[in-house]
């Protein structure tokens, strides 16, 4: 399947095996896809505080920190992951995204001296995920791996590798960026650690159940990050590219979870009907762990609380469901998604 | 399994079977379509005591790739839909003409048959 430019496989043995493999025991995703830049120079930092809607000052050394870029309106370009290592800032870009996100920074550039690398070749990128992720990796790691939202430098399977404590599946695990000559050994490593192949589908029902944003379907321009609940990685006061829009801003709509309580599958751009007014679904999937159709919906502010009752029209058919409270899955917020972490 | 179409039954060039039995009849999709549908994840069936008509779409199947019309090879009433399908939706491809059948339907009528084809005549097709 074609994505961004990338050959990728949508799913190795059955997206519902992939997903329920990553749940129960480690399961691994070539992303690789996935882009990179690199910022260096002395006014690395002050030039990202500039562009980044979190506070760049509060990544520590290893640390990892997410964040949006913002268009002057308060659009969203794009959400990243952005590492402090050393006197430089490793940021990971959606790869539809990349070139866009890269533009944006060189354009901002003048008047900071720093230099912007693109070095998405540099990299591919594996992220195993599931409760015995970290296992499955400790055994080809020669040290200990990185907590969440740290880094650390690792030779892994035999070539070094930057071991990052991140995920996009709501379980425990790490994210590996590796030199591209030596992923195919990682990934066949991996393989005899019993880690299952999991592929793009099984991303994005695991990702949809944690409720992590998917660019392009959930932010995009024309939404802000406060419209998105993204609000916690905005730090206002920080003055970047995009904030005096956001200040003081009272959307009509917000980003909301849902469950379908009857049969059907939600899709991107299904109507939604509330009381308070229409919405539309971002995001909408099969949960293969709650067997229920699921997703993300913009809503009226008033129609957002967990518990009222939407409908969703699915091609002509109304389907009911009601609102939910971040994750759906697991249930009672047991684990708190990894994206949502400072 | 592996790709097949089973003699006693018939098709309909919309990638359906039907397995008669009288006045009645059993309907699903063929290897081939399950196969160009990928992992079905969501089968939407009509409610029983319905009406379905030859060529028209009378259910949806949704797989990881696409969401489909499943097509009537004949005219009938429902008279039961495969429950078992809303738990395991998957066995539309692993058993596309044993667990994954559709449809059971009263016949409005019989000579419809004639115009469906042979096990042979379908593979001419694909």
């Amino acid at each position: 399947m074609p994505f961004a430019g990338w050959e990728m496989p949508v799913q190795y043995e059955g997206v519902r095996r992939e997903h329920i493999a990553v749940r129960t025991k480690a399961g691994v995703f070539d992303v690789s896809h996935m882009g990179e830049l690199v910022t260096s120079g002395p006014d690395a930092e002050a030039f990202l505080q500039h562009l980044l809607s979190n506070d760049v000052t509060k990544i520590a050394e290893g640390g990892a920190q997410y964040s949006v870029l913002c268009h002057h309106d308060g659009g969203v370009i794009d959400d990243l992951f952005t590492y402090r290592l050393g006197d430089r800032f490793l940021t990971v870009t959606n790869a539809s995204n990349h070139e866009r996100d890269h533009a944006w920074l060189a354009d901002h550039a003048e008047g900071f001296d720093v230099t912007v690398e693109d070095a998405a070749d540099r990299y591919a990128m594996l992220a195993v995920q599931g409760p015995e992720a970290r296992w499955a990796v400790g055994r080809i790691a020669d040290g200990e791996l990185p907590r969440r939202m740290r880094t650390t430098t690792l030779g892994v399977a035999g070539a070094d590798c930057l071991v990052c404590g991140t995920g996009y599946t709501g379980e425990d695990g790490v994210e590996i960026l590796t030199p591209p000559e030596h992923a195919p050994a990682l990934w066949d490593a991996l393989m005899e650690g019993g880690v299952a192949p999991a592929g793009l589908a099984a991303r994005d029902t695991l990702r949809t159940e944690a409720c992590f944003h998917l660019y392009g379907n959930d932010l995009s321009l024309d939404r802000t990050p406060i419209e998105a609940g993204l609000g916690w990685c905005c730090k206002l006061d920080t003055g970047f590219v995009g904030s005096e829009a956001l200040q003081g801003a009272e959307p009509a709509q917000t980003l909301v979870p849902f469950a379908f309580t009857g049969p059907g599958i939600p899709r991107h751009a299904n109507p939604v009907h509330t009381e308070a007014g229409t919405g539309v679904v971002s995001s909408g999937t099969m949960s293969p762990c709650l067997d229920l159709g699921i997703g993300m919906a913009y809503v009226p502010v008033d129609a957002s609380a967990p518990g009222t009752p939407i409908e969703v029209d699915v091609r002509g058919k109304p389907r009911a469901a009601e609102v939910r409270s971040k994750p759906l899955y697991p249930p009672g917020d047991r684990m708190r998604p990894t994206n949502s972490e400072e | 399994m592996t790709e097949s179409y089973p003699e006693d039954l018939k098709y309909h060039a919309e990638h359906d079977w039907a397995r008669i039995d009288g006045e009645e009849a059993t309907f699903g999709v063929t290897w081939y379509a399950q196969d160009a549908l990928g992992e079905v994840v969501f089968y939407d069936p009509p409610e029983v005591g319905s009406t379905v008509t030859r060529d028209k779409a009378y259910a949806e199947v949704e797989s990881v790739k696409a969401v489909s019309d499943v097509f009537a090879p004949l005219s009938g009433e429902i008279m039961a839909v495969n429950e078992s399908l809303a738990q395991s939706p998957e066995s539309i491809n692993s058993d596309p003409y044993g667990d994954g059948w559709l449809v059971r339907v009263k016949l409005t009528d019989t000579s419809e048959v004639e115009s469906l084809l042979d096990a042979a005549a379908y593979r001419e097709l694909l």
